[in-house]
């Protein structure tokens, strides 16, 4: 029985042109201290499913599932009220773009400080201690005096950092990190996938990572599940994945890694399909 | 392979350039130089890909606009050609211009929204080769949208009409209107997928061949460099801090900042993978 249970998610969008299907049939489970890494490339409703889950997603939205559980609750039928309790506190996420992610007029210290109080009903004084022991948690440098300083005044790494210690403020069960490390540089990619791992392992939390990025699976993910166009290709283990895909679109995706050029030539998405369709 | 006979004039040659962005003051802060290049030197062979290679604020893209000719450096010396090239004291002429092009990295933003594909791609040839009759033109510019993998009915499309990937092929048509010997990628698939990126590395790769292009390929991805590249420079704060063909480099590199971004980076090794996979295990049956 896994923390989250989702079968077959279906996410429509109406847009001007008639429905647009984005996620169609997924099943998705993690389990409790689990990394799980949706992987796929733009368009293919990675990032939908799980915004699906978060209540992210706009008006026009028609998401649909035969089961959205998360801990033997099902998420679909919570009041707004539950869902406030669950959504920001066991759930929480982080995004791709830090620094658009932390509202500019305020201080970081204010912002992680507003969670504490608001979501854990700590006083003032509480929540500055233990905001804190957050920022030295995630590794900020000089956490006194960054407390005080405004989402600019850091770089995107130091911002990538306080959403970490924004979404780890309430001790969650799921943490969901769409992109985190896709704006960062490759040294500043590696501290924040070190420092996810850490704490996944520390809090003992299941990750659900969203990525493009093959590399990115390689160094972190249990399981994996790849997505295209909406649907599920393939789902196994990190290491069967990449020892033996079974789905010609994975396999595709893994012989268009530049490092895995063999020859002149890299082999491309389209050229694997075409050949897989006339076998 | 190695970019080292030096029988030939190189295409291109940098020796110590320098480039000062003064930042002004305001209100709250004083007026400060940034030195973004602290002389860097390199130089690039006929046919061959020269890749920069750093990470944000390294000074990467300074140096691609140098030599891209929209930039005038602060200091130091720019030959194209093994010619002397000072813009700051004349502006390049269509010859020159003709030479030298440049892709940048977001296609999104490098085209104009409003203007058509095909008026994209002529354009270049109205204003440096006003000679040419329009309907050569038409001509020439239809014939590139193929070599770059694009049907004719794209002709008179927009680009809103177009994929990321496609779009990067007309910017890339675009760039190659004018005949240019040097062209200069800023980062021309970081803003693509996977599966595109291998189409245009693969197209880049045919027009290299077909039109003895050299390029100046700028990059923050180790596994696309060591893909195109023939000689690299890791740059760090402005300054070269390791020059060296690629095999040289990816086998022992000698910089301290050089192994740093070779650690850094994902590996997609299955025997990496086995070996993470078995130390997560064990930590976990310790718990």
């Amino acid at each position: 029985m896994g923390l989250l249970n989702i079968r077959n998610l279906t996410v429509k969008f109406a847009t001007a042109t008639g429905s647009f299907t984005a996620v169609d049939g997924i099943d998705v489970t993690v389990d409790k201290g689990e990394v799980l890494a949706i992987v796929g490339e733009s368009g293919s409703g990675k990032s939908v499913s799980m915004l699906a889950v978060m209540g992210l997603l706009p008006d026009t939205a028609t998401i649909t599932a035969d089961e959205m559980t998360y801990d033997g609750r099902d998420i679909s039928k919570l009041s707004k009220a539950e869902r406030r309790q669950l959504i920001g506190r066991e759930i929480t996420m982080i995004f791709q773009e830090p620094i658009a992610s932390l509202n500019p007029s305020f201080t970081t210290g204010y912002q992680i400080e507003e969670v504490l109080r608001l979501n854990l009903g700590m006083s003032r004084a509480e929540a500055r201690a233990r905001a804190l022991e957050l920022f030295k948690a995630v590794g900020i440098p000089e956490p006194e005096e960054k407390l005080n300083s405004y989402p600019h005044q850091m770089s995107g790494g130091q911002c990538q950092r306080v959403m970490i210690a924004i979404a780890i403020a309430s001790q969650p069960k799921l943490l969901i990190a769409d992109e985190p490390t896709t704006a960062l540089d490759v040294t500043i990619q590696k501290q924040i996938l070190d420092l996810l791992m850490k704490l996944q392992e520390d809090y003992g939390m299941a990750l659900i990572l969203i990525t493009h990025d093959m590399g990115v699976v390689a160094e972190t993910a249990d399981r994996v599940v790849v997505q295209y166009k909406g649907k599920k290709m393939e789902e196994a283990d990190v290491l069967s994945l990449f020892e033996n895909p079974q789905n010609p679109y994975t396999r595709a995706l893994l012989s268009a890694l530049p490092e895995n050029a063999t020859g002149d030539r890299l082999p491309t998405v389209s050229d694997f399909m075409a050949l897989e369709g006339t076998k | 392979m190695s970019g080292s006979t030096p029988t030939t004039t190189p295409v291109v040659e940098g020796r110590a350039i320098v480039q000062d962005y003064h930042v002004p003051g305001s209100m709250f802060a004083r007026a400060k130089t940034v030195r973004a290049l602290k002389g860097v030197d390199f130089k690039v062979e006929k046919g061959k890909t020269l890749a920069i290679v750093g990470e944000s604020g390294s000074g990467k893209s300074t140096l691609a606009r140098v030599i891209a000719l929209i930039d005038a450096p602060s200091g130091g010396e720019l030959l194209i050609d093994g010619e002397k090239v000072d813009i700051s004291a004349r502006r390049p002429g269509p010859a020159m211009r003709s030479k030298v092009q440049m892709v940048f990295q977001n296609p999104y933003g490098s085209l104009n929204p409003r203007q058509k594909v095909g008026d994209v791609l002529m354009e270049p040839l109205i204003i440096n080769k006003p000679e040419i009759t329009a309907s050569e033109r038409r001509e020439r510019a239809e014939a590139m949208l193929a070599k770059v993998g694009l049907m004719p009915e794209h002709f008179n499309r927009y680009p809103h009409m177009f994929s990321g990937g496609q779009r990067q092929r007309i910017a890339i048509a675009r760039a190659l209107m004018l005949n240019p010997s040097l062209l200069v990628l800023d980062e021309p698939v970081s803003a693509l997928d996977l599966s595109v990126q291998a189409q245009v590395l693969n197209l880049l790769a045919d027009l290299q061949d077909e039109f003895a292009l050299t390029y100046v390929f700028v990059s923050h991805d180790l596994s696309v460099v060591r893909y195109i590249a023939d000689d690299v420079m890791v740059i760090s704060k402005g300054e070269a801090v390791e020059i060296g063909t690629r095999e040289a480099l990816f086998a022992d590199p000698q910089h301290a900042y050089t192994r740093q971004l070779f650690a850094a980076t994902p590996v997609t090794d299955v025997e990496a993978i086995r070996a993470r996979v078995a130390k997560r295990k064990a930590a976990k049956a310790l718990a």
